[in-house]
C-alpha cells in the first residue's frame, strides 16, 4: 500500500479509536427517572413488640440467680412480632409489606429500604404501621404532600417520636 | 463440518480479514490488534500517572470531592482537567482493549490446555477492573457518581448478607458519612495494586510476554486519548444532592452499563447474569468441545547435555532446569512441566541433539515430541522427498495453525505441517536441501507478529538469519529457502506464493548449479 494511502489509513482508525471512545463515554444519555415522576423512599429500622406478655420474676427465681444477673427483674419473650407497614397514594394501596425480625431467634430491628417511584404532584399520602400480634394498625400518618417531579420523599419511621416522619422538601 | 466449526471458521476469516487490512495500514510492528494485551497495560498505566496526579489534589468528604474535582476540571484545566480526561479515557480505552483481547483469543482458540491459567486469571482481572472503573466515578460525587453509588448499595443489599440495608446509610444528606469517601479513596488505591498483582500473575506461566507496545503505536494512542482530552474535556454533572433523584444522565458506557440494567431488570436478574457470566468464562476452557492434547515433550537424557536452548525458546515458561540426576557431567537436565506445556515442540526445534546428519536410524533427541519424534519426522521427509520428481522439486514446511500446507501436496513438492514452525530445526532445511537435493524450501506459518504459539515465527526466523540458536548454516544458500507468513487462511495466497518461488528458483543460477551437481 502506498505511504500516504497508509498515513491516511492510520488516521481515520485513531479518528474512529477516538470517536468511539469519545462517544460511548458519556453517550447516548440515560433517563433514569422520566421527567414526571418522582421517588418515594421508605427507611427505616424499628423492632417489633415482644411476642407475649413480659412478666416479673418471682422472688424464687430471682433467689436461683447469681447477685449480679438479679437488678433485672421482668423478663420478656425473645422474639418479636412482624413489621406491616402500609403506604396509600390517592386512597389505592401503593405499598405493602411484611417485615419480619432480623436475627435467628427473631428478636432484632425490623429493616426496610425500598424506593417507589410515583407520578409527581400532589397526593393524599397514607402511611400505616403495625407492629404486633393483633389486626389493628397502630401508627398512622395521613397528610397531602406535594411531590415535585425528582426531588425524593423520605418516609422515616421512628416510634419515639411519634411514628412516622414524612420528608419533603417541596411541601 | 458441525455448525459451530463453521461460525467458528466464519469468525476466524472475518478476523483475519479485519487484521489483515489494519497490517496494510500500520504494517505488523504497529497493528493494534496483535497488541490488545499490551496496549491494556499501556493504558493501565496511564491511568495510574493521570490517577497519581489527580489523587495529589483529592480532597475525601461529602463538601469537599465534587469541589476539588471542579477546581482541577476549570481552574487547572490546561493540565488537571487534562489529566482527568485522560484518567477516564485511559480507563475506557482499557475496557475496550480488555474486551477485545478476550474475544480475540476466544476466536483463536487460545484459552484451552495449559493456556487456562492466563484466561482464569483475565475473567478475575475484569471484576477488579470495572470494580476500580465503577469506585473511580464515586469519587467525582456528582449525579452520576450519587446515581452509581445508590444503585450498587441497593443492587448489593439483594445479597442476603447484611442484616440492615446499607442503603439506608445514602437515603439523605444527612446520614451520609465522611468516612464513605475515605472508604472509597482507599479502594481506588488499593485496587489498582491489586489489578497490578494480578496483572503479574495473569503473565506468570508466559515467557517474553509483551506488556509494551511498541513505540509508535503507544504515542499515537497517548497522542489521540491527550487530543480526544483537549476537544471532549471529562466533566462533571452537577453535585450530588440526596434530595434529588437524578433522571437524565450521560452514563459511560464502558463501566456503567449495568446500571440501566439494574432498572429494567430485579436486582437478582442482575445477579444472575453477571454471576452466570462469570462462572461461564471461567469455566470456558474446560468446556466442550474436549481439547485434543497433545502428548507434552519428554525429555532423553542421554542426548541432553543442559544446554538451556529450550528453556530460552519455551513460549510458557514450561521447561525449567535443574541439577544433573544421572551422574552425567553436565551440570544441569532439562524438565518439561506438563501442567504448562501446550505441545507446541518448539523446544525440540530448539535442541541441537534433534539434528537428523545423525547417524543413528532412531536417534532420540534431548527433549522430544512423543507424537512427532525428530527420528520419524526425518523418516517421512526421506520418504517424501525420495518421491519427488519434475523440474523444481520443493519442500513446504507449515505450521497447524495457519493455513494447511498439505494442501501443497503434488509429485513436485513434499509438505510437512507441525504444531509450530520453530518445531523445525533449521539442520532439517539443510539436510532436505543438500542430502536430498531439493530445489527449495518454503516455510509457512502463522502472520508475523501474531504466532499462534506466541513466539514460533520469531525464533525460526532469528534462526534462519543465523541470529539464535541453533542457527541455520550458511551452506544452505538463503536463495533457496523462502519465508512466507500466510496473512489469511486463503489457500490460494499460499498456492501463488510457492508459483512465484518456483520461478524464481527456475531463472537463479543457483538451481542450474545444483542441477549441475545432481
Amino acid at each position: 500500500m502506498p505511504k500516504p494511502l497508509q498515513y491516511m489509513g492510520q488516521v481515520l482508525f485513531y479518528l474512529l479509536f477516538v470517536v468511539v471512545i469519545g462517544f460511548f463515554s458519556t453517550s447516548p444519555t440515560y433517563t433514569h427517572l422520566p421527567p414526571d415522576e418522582t421517588l418515594i423512599k421508605l427507611s427505616f429500622s424499628h423492632a417489633g413488640q415482644h411476642v407475649g406478655a413480659c412478666r416479673e420474676r418471682t422472688p424464687e427465681e430471682l433467689a436461683k440467680l447469681p447477685q449480679y444477673q438479679r437488678k433485672v427483674t421482668t423478663v420478656c419473650p425473645r422474639e418479636r412480632s412482624d413489621v406491616v407497614v402500609e403506604l396509600e397514594l390517592d386512597g389505592k394501596k401503593l405499598y405493602h409489606v411484611v417485615m419480619k425480625p432480623a436475627g435467628f431467634s427473631r428478636s432484632g430491628n425490623s429493616n426496610i429500604y425500598r424506593r417507589i417511584p410515583v407520578k409527581a404532584g400532589k397526593h393524599t399520602l397514607k402511611a400505616r404501621l403495625k407492629d404486633h400480634d393483633g389486626d389493628d394498625y397502630n401508627y398512622v400518618r395521613d397528610e397531602t404532600v406535594n411531590l415535585v417531579a425528582g426531588r425524593i420523599m423520605v418516609i422515616e419511621f421512628k416510634a419515639e417520636t411519634g411514628g412516622f416522619i414524612f420528608k419533603n422538601h417541596a411541601s | 463440518m458441525t455448525a459451530t466449526k463453521q461460525k467458528r471458521s466464519m469468525v476466524r476469516r472475518a478476523q483475519f480479514a479485519l487484521e489483515g487490512a489494519l497490517n496494510m495500514v500500520f504494517g505488523n510492528g504497529l497493528n493494534p490488534l496483535y497488541y490488545l494485551g499490551a496496549l491494556g497495560f499501556f493504558f493501565f498505566w496511564v491511568v495510574v500517572i493521570s490517577g497519581a496526579y489527580i489523587y495529589a489534589f483529592y480532597k475525601t468528604g461529602i463538601e469537599l470531592s465534587y469541589p476539588s474535582v471542579e477546581y482541577l476540571t476549570n481552574e487547572q484545566w490546561y493540565f488537571g482537567g487534562v489529566m482527568r480526561s485522560l484518567h477516564r479515557y485511559a480507563s475506557d480505552a482499557l475496557v475496550l482493549v480488555m474486551a477485545l483481547h478476550l474475544l480475540r483469543e476466544y476466536i483463536m482458540g487460545r484459552y484451552r490446555g495449559a493456556r487456562w491459567f492466563a484466561w482464569f486469571t483475565g475473567v478475575l482481572l475484569i471484576w477488579l477492573i470495572f470494580a476500580a472503573g465503577i469506585n473511580g466515578y464515586w469519587m467525582v460525587w456528582d449525579k452520576l457518581a450519587q446515581f452509581s453509588t445508590v444503585s450498587t448499595v441497593e443492587w448489593l443489599d439483594w445479597l442476603p448478607i447484611f442484616s440492615e440495608p446499607m442503603s439506608r446509610s445514602f437515603v439523605t444528606q444527612e446520614v451520609l458519612n465522611d468516612r464513605f469517601f475515605s472508604l472509597i479513596s482507599f479502594a481506588h488505591v488499593t485496587l489498582p495494586l491489586f489489578i497490578l498483582f494480578l496483572l503479574w500473575v495473569h503473565i506468570m506461566r508466559i515467557s517474553k510476554p509483551v506488556v509494551n507496545p511498541s513505540r509508535g503505536l503507544a504515542t499515537w494512542m497517548l497522542l489521540a486519548l491527550l487530543v480526544l482530552s483537549l476537544v471532549e474535556p471529562a466533566l462533571s454533572q452537577g453535585p450530588a444532592d440526596m434530595a434529588l433523584e437524578p433522571t437524565n444522565l450521560n452514563i459511560d458506557w464502558f463501566y456503567l452499563f449495568i446500571y440501566p440494567l439494574l432498572d429494567a431488570w430485579t436486582a437478582g436478574q442482575v445477579w444472575a447474569l453477571v454471576i452466570g457470566s462469570t462462572l461461564l468464562l471461567a469455566v470456558l476452557p474446560w468446556l466442550p468441545p474436549r481439547f485434543k492434547n497433545i502428548p507434552v515433550p519428554e525429555i532423553h537424557l542421554n542426548d541432553c547435555s543442559g544446554c538451556r536452548l529450550c528453556v530460552a525458546d519455551c513460549p510458557y515458561e514450561a521447561v525449567i532446569m535443574r541439577p544433573r540426576s544421572d551422574g552425567m557431567h553436565f551440570a544441569e537436565e532439562a524438565v518439561v512441566i506438563a501442567d504448562r506445556c501446550v505441545s507446541c515442540g518448539i523446544c525440540a526445534g530448539a535442541c541441537p541433539s534433534s539434528n537428523p546428519f545423525r547417524g543413528e536410524e532412531d536417534y532420540m533427541s534431548g527433549i522430544e515430541m512423543p507424537s512427532i519424534t525428530m527420528s520419524g519426522l526425518r523418516t517421512s521427509l526421506r520418504s517424501d522427498l525420495e518421491k519427488l520428481s519434475g523440474r523444481v522439486r520443493l519442500l513446504v514446511v507449515g505450521c497447524d495453525n495457519a493455513v494447511s500446507v498439505l494442501q501443497l501436496q503434488s509429485a513436485s513438492v513434499a509438505a510437512i505441517s507441525l504444531p509450530c514452525i520453530a518445531m523445525l530445526p533449521p539442520s532439517f532445511i539443510e539436510f532436505a536441501l543438500h542430502e536430498h537435493h531439493v530445489d527449495g524450501v518454503l516455510i509457512s506459518g502463522c502472520r508475523a507478529g501474531d504466532c499462534y504459539h506466541r513466539l514460533g515465527v520469531l525464533w525460526t526466523e532469528q534462526r534462519l538469519a543465523g541470529k539464535r540458536e541453533p542457527r541455520l548454516r550458511s551452506r544452505a544458500e538463503r536463495k533457496r529457502i523462502k519465508l512466507f507468513w500466510s496473512v489469511s487462511l486463503d489457500i490460494k495466497e499460499l498456492e501463488s506464493e510457492l508459483e512465484s518461488f518456483r520461478a524464481s528458483l527456475t531463472s537463479n543460477q543457483t538451481l542450474t548449479k545444483v542441477r549441475e551437481e545432481r
